[in-house]
């Protein structure tokens, strides 16, 4: 038929659009903040993560000088090679050298010991920045005599002062000054391994170099001049790979600083984007009622000639602008909230971080915002495109359904493709985006079927012989419009997140505990010398405590690997990544079983050495994996100055959990027993006083001897994963804010269209109690199953983690995790109840009369 | 006379529960250009789905729709929209006014689809003629029933459409208010020269039409013309 009586198809006319989306949007504006507002919280954790870090880069690259203290730092774990001896003495306007290691100390006031990292100084290091002591003259006076400076938590520890004395190996030394921050230097760190200063020229009256003391040797040097520092480095590069020594400057610094925090702000922001998430399943759910409630309007405008694509587009418009609005909200409450963060994050930053609001993060948040409140109400708004006209004559909801088309898989498609992008720039891994990705799915996957499981038991066992009473509140959870599927997948997904986080960290302290307090060992004595090791084992004894353990230890390096050297190594492209076999001592024992935490992989255990000309050593299989070398493999040893040669027998996994002494490489016996070693001794010691006295005897006797006692490392942990889990319990916060917010919002649709059906119960005769009644039970129902659920799933996660991650026995408290559950099913029953309250305040009329 | 409207072997059917529902069954007839028309029938005879048919706003199952000589089994959703826009106006028993809309941009709206410039002075020339210039920034809400049908009036003939189908027009409201309206009805239709399709079930209405076409059980059970010369 002549198709020229319809005029040439109009333009989009896009003013207008925006005119209709701006007039339709009138009356509902209040209810779009509303839905829009489950993203807020998301946003506002990201644009925060986003700042935190921008600033931290900024600040890094503005006090990457006071990181390192000096231009270029030159170190090693070995003595300095004499071949490179001329070379440090020429570097450099300005040199400092210092020694650090672990060693006890000794506080002859409070009669305490305590292990820490002595740094043994010579020169005007720091050369940028300082040692920030009290008094502050103390960072430079201690160098001119037999004087240290210690980490103030030590001396708060043992309620020292300054002039008091503390003991070093062999020297006594007179505290000049409080240790308040040394370059570089974190709170946590300091809380791990607290720094004693004194000066170089006493280091060998201690008598703690030995033989086997684990040494770290550093230079600093500081030009004067201005210096072309990557050429500078360039050269040295080559001589100082020869000697195995290393090298850092402030560049080098700034970027491994830079990186550490990328990959913490990385990190958070997944959990920030998780709170995000939640949210977006908020507004897609809260878009698609809203949708519903519109088929009639949109129906009409198709009836006065609107097209589908221009009905899509005027619903589009708003929740672009109702998302653009919500994401502005979010990035305003993220630069506030940013503020928080340099005080969240204190103990762990070696700078000082500025608060600074960043425009970029801000833009980001925007952008993310808008684009992912966009793709999660686009499930419901392509449905906008199916709304007959005919809807105008006979409005038919049943046969309108919302989200049967096929090009909602593009947009599932676009939405897992986003989480996966989005996921990768934070990871920078396909695999762990995947990962990620696929845990999300499956979390969601396993609330949406939990949630339609329970319609569907509510459908079965709703028995007519209840009251009415419980008969509506449960048949509030599947009749149409009802909101279990979005406010179990919400509050389950943030009951998931709490009890995860509180179930792994509880595990990871009780892991420790269990060890500390049973009968195996429970504190390890190390670098004992050969002739110290009878002595000692007389002195516990004298203690009744018992001997565990006397494990002999051989320091080697590594010289050849299938026979070749490390330059050959290097010249083949295959053998890249093996240069930390070259460059590290090594630190070998030699017995004839396997320990309880050790398992074969491959090849075969040998525990004593055959006559054949290599010696059969096992390797442990992650150091195997990342060095490259399997069973067969050759390697050189050098044991001290004699070569060894030796063939990979076999590979071992460790359980490194097991408090114990564990090598990456075990010699058979019969070969290392006339090499020059040392002993690490294992015992038990049965309380904090015990272990006090024992500590207190064995450093008084042999200064030289590292002690690490379970129980102080305990507290340590304690300490720092308390500190880890207050961020992530920050972070965590906003998916539990974000829930909440989802919560309320769904509650207050879910009032938007329950408000006839409240108004006709109360017109009947119903009374307030009964409809609070009816409230109460449909959203104890939802809360109750949605934290049931959550937790079940964050008990399988914590065991996956358990199992897979950290490698400990699988263990959960019922209590607080019931806790847990009681706690969101009143909060759920809660704001239920506070969102009813409207129609059950006012007069049904004043209801009914009400444009709703 | 010119047809506006053509209907040949008209059917529809739905599929409900396995089982094949006729609603509508074998319709024949044509409205000419300018003539007023009641399409008459008990309830669930198959009426306003007729109607739905004739406006393009549902597919038929089977025979032809040719409106304004554009048939409209051969046009997508959009293209009957368009023709919709451009030669079809409406009136619903239950107004169906855009709620969030004011009553002078309910009756622009037509208007401003077509691009037409100067939509608001020719919606509230409209207005003025249904009586309501006065109340033109109110909200459907802030209207009384029979006003919400006046306005629903000045919106179908803003596009100066070339037929107009009603439905149950005067099914929501009063005696004297579909009075009211009826009258208004019939003098902008005369004053436009529009063709004018009717469904209701109200005799006295389709008494008023020069034309009333009997459906019973999804089948055209009459077709006679009347005395009215409206």
């Amino acid at each position: 038929m002549p198709e020229q009586y319809i005029a040439d198809k109009r333009a989009l006319n896009i003013r207008w659009l925006f005119e209709m989306a701006w007039r339709d949007s009138r009356k509902n504006r209040s209810r779009l903040l509303l839905f829009i507002s489950s993203i807020i919280f998301g946003i506002a954790a990201l644009v925060a993560i986003y700042s935190f870090g921008y600033n931290v880069k900024n600040d890094v690259d503005s006090q990457a000088a006071t990181l390192i203290g000096a231009d270029l730092t030159i170190s090693s774990n070995k003595p300095a090679d004499k071949s490179i001896q001329p070379l440090l003495n020429t570097l450099g306007d300005r040199r400092s050298q210092e020694r650090s290691f672990a060693s006890m100390i000794y506080f002859p006031k409070g009669n305490g010991t305590r292990l820490v990292q002595v740094r043994a100084l010579q020169g005007g290091f720091p050369y940028y920045g300082a040692l920030e002591t009290t008094p502050s003259s103390a960072g430079i006076d201690f160098r001119n005599g037999k004087k240290a400076l210690v980490d103030q938590t030590l001396m708060l520890q043992f309620h020292s002062n300054i002039n008091d004395l503390i003991k070093v190996g062999n020297v006594t030394f007179l505290i000049a000054g409080i240790l308040n921050k040394a370059p570089g230097q974190t709170n946590i760190s300091a809380g791990i391994a607290p720094i004693v200063y004194i000066p170089l020229q006493y280091l060998e009256q201690t008598g703690l170099q030995q033989k086997g003391s684990r040494i770290n040797y550093n230079y600093y040097f500081k030009y004067d001049h201005v210096i072309d520092m990557p050429k500078l480095v360039k050269e040295l590069e080559p001589k100082l790979e020869k000697v195995n020594m290393n090298y850092d400057t402030i560049n080098t610094r700034k970027e491994s600083t830079g990186r550490s925090f990328e990959n913490l702000t990385d990190f958070l922001s997944l959990i920030g984007f998780i709170a995000l998430l939640l949210g977006c399943v908020g507004v897609a759910s809260a878009i698609h009622i809203y949708i519903r409630e519109k088929i009639a309007s949109i129906a009409i405008m198709r009836c006065l000639g609107v097209r589908a694509r221009e009905a899509f587009l005027i619903y589009l418009i708003q929740i672009i602008g109702i998302g653009l609005l919500g994401s502005v909200i979010g990035a305003v409450l993220g630069s506030l909230i940013q503020h928080l963060m340099p005080l969240i994050f204190k103990d762990f930053l070696p700078i000082t971080v500025s608060t600074a609001i960043s425009w970029m993060a801000v833009g980001q948040g925007i952008l993310l915002g808008v684009i992912i409140s966009v793709l999660f109400a686009m499930l419901p708004l392509i449905a906008i495109r199916n709304i007959s006209p005919l809807n105008t004559l006979r409005m038919s909801y049943e046969n309108i359904n919302l989200l049967r088309d096929p090009l909602r898989w593009l947009v599932y498609t676009l939405i897992v493709g986003f989480i996966m992008v989005f996921t990768w720039f934070q990871l920078h891994s396909w695999l762990g985006s995947l990962f990620f990705t696929l845990g999300i799915l499956v979390a969601f996957l396993i609330l949406t079927l939990t949630a339609k499981a329970l319609m569907k038991l509510a459908k079965m066992v709703l028995n007519n012989s209840w009251s009415y009473l419980w008969r509506q509140g449960f048949a509030n959870l599947y009749r149409p419009n009802n909101q279990t599927i979005i406010l179990i997948v919400s509050i389950g997904l943030s009951t998931t997140f709490i009890c995860t986080l509180f179930f792994i960290q509880s595990m990871l302290i009780r892991q420790v505990n269990i060890t500390a307090t049973t009968n195996s060992a429970n504190m390890i004595l190390f670098d004992v010398q050969t002739i110290q090791k009878n002595p000692i084992a007389t002195l516990t004894a004298q203690y009744h405590l018992p001997m565990i353990q006397q494990v002999p230890v051989v320091t080697m390096r590594i010289e050849k690997v299938n026979g070749k050297t490390e330059a050959e190594m290097k010249k083949d492209t295959t053998n890249q990544g093996v240069r930390h076999l070259f460059a590290n001592e090594f630190r070998a024992t030699y017995r004839d079983t396997l320990s309880a935490t050790e398992k074969i992989v491959d090849g075969r255990w040998q525990g004593k050495a055959g006559k054949a000309n290599e010696v059969p050593v096992s390797v442990e299989d992650r150091f195997a994996k990342r060095s490259h070398l399997k069973v067969g493999d050759h390697l050189l040893f050098n044991v001290q100055g004699a070569p060894l040669q030796a063939v990979i027998a076999s590979t071992r996994s460790i359980n490194w959990s097991r408090m114990q002494t564990n090598f990456q490489i075990v010699f058979p016996k019969g070969v290392l027993e006339d090499a020059p070693q040392f002993y690490a001794m294992l015992t038990h010691l049965p309380s904090k006083s015990a272990s006090a006295l024992y500590q207190r005897a064995v450093v008084k006797q042999f200064p030289n001897v590292s002690i690490i006692d379970l129980g102080q490392l305990l507290s340590v942990l304690d300490d720092l994963l308390s500190k880890v889990a207050d961020i992530i319990k920050f972070m965590g916060a906003f998916s539990i804010i974000t829930g909440i917010v989802v919560l309320i919002a769904s509650v207050r649709i879910s009032k938007y269209q329950r408000i006839q059906e409240s108004v006709l119960l109360r017109t009947m005769g119903a009374s307030r109690r009964q409809i609070l009644t009816i409230t109460a039970l449909e959203y104890f129902f939802l809360g109750a199953l949605s934290a049931l659920t959550g937790t079940l799933i964050a008990y399988v996660g914590s065991w996956l983690l358990a199992k897979y991650s950290f490698q400990i026995p699988f263990s959960a408290d019922i209590l607080p995790a019931s806790g847990i559950f009681l706690a969101i099913t009143v909060l759920t029953v809660a704001i239920g109840l506070l969102n009813s309250r409207g129609i059950l305040n006012k007069p049904p009329l004043e209801i009914l009369r009400r444009d709703v | 006379m010119e047809n506006i409207l053509h209907i040949a072997g008209l059917g529809k059917t739905y599929q409900s529960a396995g089982h094949t529902l006729t609603v509508l069954d074998n319709i024949n007839f044509s409205v000419t250009t300018g003539s007023t028309n009641a399409i008459v029938g008990p309830s669930g005879s198959g009426k306003t789905t007729l109607l739905g048919l004739c406006a393009g706003l549902d597919r038929s199952s089977t025979g032809i729709v040719e409106l304004n000589g554009i048939s409209l089994g051969e046009l997508n959703e959009d293209k009957r929209a368009q023709v919709r826009n451009q030669h079809v106006g409406f009136i619903f028993q239950n107004f169906q006014l855009l709620p969030t809309l004011t009553a002078l941009e309910n009756v622009m709206v037509p208007l401003e689809l077509r691009g037409e410039k100067n939509v608001k002075s020719r919606a509230l020339d409209l207005l003025d003629k249904v009586g309501l210039a006065e109340r033109s920034h109110h909200y459907p809400a802030q209207l009384s029933g029979g006003e919400q049908q006046r306005v629903s009036l000045a919106r179908a003939f803003s596009n100066s459409p070339k037929i107009l189908f009603a439905d149950e027009p005067t099914g929501n409201l009063d005696a004297e208010t579909s009075e009211k309206v009826i009258r208004l009805l019939f003098d902008l239709n005369k004053e436009a020269g529009t063709t004018l399709v009717v469904v209701t079930h109200d005799l006295e209405l389709a008494a008023k039409t020069q034309r009333i076409i009997r459906i019973k059980g999804g089948k055209l059970i009459a077709d006679e013309k009347t005395n009215a010369n409206a």
